[in-house]
């Protein structure tokens, strides 16, 4: 497709409903994502498994509808395709088998979703240590199942791989919680309001009861957590719980501390971005339609704050109908009419957002930040080294980054920003941390490549 | 115990199988499998070394934010082998450090 109306970064179930509402009104779309096949992070390879998997449930099975409406001549998708950079215009460049190139539209919706909350503690660093995401996103795409594993942390998302563990046939040998009873008791008080978002919180209770169920130990309150690497490559798993402290050892250790915003593209586009306290991390800000300060530029799903998959999809729609009108292709009043019921439903599926956001909030406590621990993967930057940058007077990430190098790696500070910027709010009143930069490119591009790109004419849209 | 490989892989019939080299050595794994999710099937123990304290390393986030499951694929360093769809007679080669990739991001 040489002139799309909308590109779409993203086919999770965002850029997925987007795509399917925009083409049906006559917009053409061009979708790109990184990923070799549709359905986001939720439903990574929905389309190849559709109800094969069983055990990865019927919340799994439900994306199978939206990877289907991709198939409309008004779509075309681009896959393994990796977008590095988006300018105004807008155009973005993206990268696909080694060869870069230059695609422009009037309108672009970031889609790009969420990554998991990097959790450092002493340990996370060894093989045999994950994210409980990843060892899904292995399920999903590899029928590759954990083997002796303890899923630590806290979550919706731990609950869910829990389940969809035991229904595999390899239940965990433990769940470690760092959810605290006061935390429980804190989040009790939303509970009205989440009960507007029934499905959701039954789905959750659900999850709980399969667990209890199938007598998975379960500690709770859980601190301290450390991995060491034992005999013949087993994780050694320390923590605290209850006051006593407690040895398991496992082949894999995974972790989860929630969802952030994979925020890299949305900063480097120039959109403003505003820090969530209830979440502890930043989003872009956008209006009910998805618009962003940048002019062509929407954004929808985690990628825009994180609200899940249902909201995720609907956010995408309602940014899809305001391009569309937009564009022209629809009415104001079409426009308002067709999302009323979206509008709603949106409003009940965030209802459970306060409950969650308090039940499972990031526990500075799950964050055994000792001295020793790396808290920058890429360079291996510890805690200590951070705090001695702190002491020494760096009040920014990027005063951080010059003494010690944390946040210069490959990843760009994916894994250690928000860790920096704990440790550099640790000791200050609470002013909300300042906008992070994110420069272009946004994944590191071979030279070569660059280089190619430079020397062709530019793709005219 | 001693850990071979940290999954057990569900036995799926009418996948069909691609073999690789890892660092000479013939592998199998299933054609839809990401690069790191055959070196992950394949054996417990690290696919990279860092470069500033010579740790190992596996592939961790699978999602291609970490970039810790950087490999060297047919001669191209710095491969993330989970954004990687294996291929028949790929060969990999385990790295140590980032080669060639120091500075391009500062
Ligand atoms: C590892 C992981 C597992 C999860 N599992 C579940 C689950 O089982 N159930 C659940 O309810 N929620 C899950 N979530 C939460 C998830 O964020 C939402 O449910 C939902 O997937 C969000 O939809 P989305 O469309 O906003 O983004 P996503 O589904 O995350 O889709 C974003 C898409 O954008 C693509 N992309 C990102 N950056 C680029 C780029 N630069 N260039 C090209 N493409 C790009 C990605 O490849 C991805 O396909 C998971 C989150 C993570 C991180
Ligand atoms: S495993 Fe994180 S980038 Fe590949």
């Amino acid at each position: 497709m040489t002139d799309p109306d909308l590109i779409i970064v993203g086919s999770g179930p965002a850029g997925m409903a987007a795509a399917s509402v925009a083409a049906r009104s006559g917009a053409r779309v061009l979708i790109l994502d990184e990923q070799p096949r549709p359905g986001g992070q939720i439903y990574r390879n929905i389309g190849e498994n559709r109800d094969r998997l069983g055990w990865l449930g019927k919340g799994y099975a439900a994306g199978t509808e939206l990877v289907d409406d991709l198939d409309h001549p008004n779509i075309h998708c681009e896959f393994g395709a990796t977008v590095w950079r988006s300018d105004p215009g807008p155009t973005v460049c993206w990268s696909q088998n080694g060869h870069s190139q230059v695609t422009s539209a009037p309108y672009l919706l970031l889609a790009t979703g969420a990554q998991e909350r990097p959790v450092p503690f002493p340990g996370w660093t060894l093989p045999g240590v994950m994210p409980a995401g990843a060892a899904q996103i292995l399920m999903k795409t590899s029928t590759l199942l954990p083997r002796d594993a303890i899923l630590a942390g806290s979550g919706p998302l731990l609950y869910l791989v829990a389940a969809q563990m035991i229904d595999a046939g390899t239940p965990p040998k433990a769940l470690v919680e760092t959810q605290t009873r006061s935390m429980a008791i804190r989040s009790a008080r939303h509970l009205p309001r989440a009960a507007f978002a029934l499905p959701l919180l039954l789905k959750g209770l659900g999850l709980l009861h399969k667990i209890r169920k199938h007598r998975i130990p379960r500690f709770t309150g859980a601190t301290a957590f450390r991995a060491e690497t034992g005999n013949g490559g087993t994780i050694q798993f320390s923590f605290d719980a209850s006051g006593k402290a407690h040895h398991h050892e496992c082949g894999l250790l995974l972790t989860h501390q929630g969802v952030v915003p994979s925020t890299h593209m949305t900063r480097a586009a120039g959109i403003a971005h505003e820090w969530k306290a209830t979440q502890e991390c930043f989003h872009p800000t956008s209006d009910l339609w998805g618009r962003t300060d940048q002019p062509g530029l929407h954004v929808a799903g985690d990628g825009a704050g994180i609200a899940g998959a249902e909201v995720a999809a609907i956010a995408g729609r309602l940014a899809a109908r305001d391009i569309l009108h937009q564009l022209r292709l629809i009415s104001a009043g079409t426009r308002d009419q067709t999302s009323a019921s979206d509008r709603g439903a949106l409003w009940r599926a965030l209802a459970i957002r306060p409950f969650l956001d308090t039940a499972y909030a990031p526990t500075e406590a799950f964050q055994s930040l000792t001295d020793e621990t790396i808290v920058c993967r890429c360079e291996e930057i510890t805690a200590g080294e951070l705090r001695a940058a702190v002491a020494e007077g760096a009040t920014g990430p990027r005063h951080i980054k010059t003494a010690t190098r944390a946040g210069m790696g490959p990843c760009q500070g994916r894994m250690c920003d928000l860790t920096v910027r704990g440790i550099l709010s640790a000791n200050k009143t609470t002013e909300p941390p300042a906008q992070p930069r994110a420069r272009n490119p946004i994944k590191p591009i071979p030279l070569g490549e660059l280089a190619a790109l430079a020397s062709e004419p530019e793709t005219k849209p | 115990m001693k850990v071979v490989s940290r999954f057990y892989r569900l036995s799926d019939a009418g996948t069909r199988t691609v073999t690789l080299t890892v660092d000479g050595t013939p592998i199998t794994a299933q054609e839809r499998d990401s690069l790191a999710a055959a070196l992950l099937a394949h054996s417990a123990k690290a696919s990279r070394r860092t470069t500033r304290l010579d740790t190992p390393r596996t592939a961790y986030c699978m999602m291609g934010v970490c970039f810790d499951c950087l490999v060297e694929v047919d001669g191209h360093a710095n491969v993330q082998a989970c954004m990687t769809q294996v291929r028949e007679g790929m060969v990999v080669r385990l790295q140590s450090g980032l080669p060639e990739m120091r500075g391009r991001n500062d």
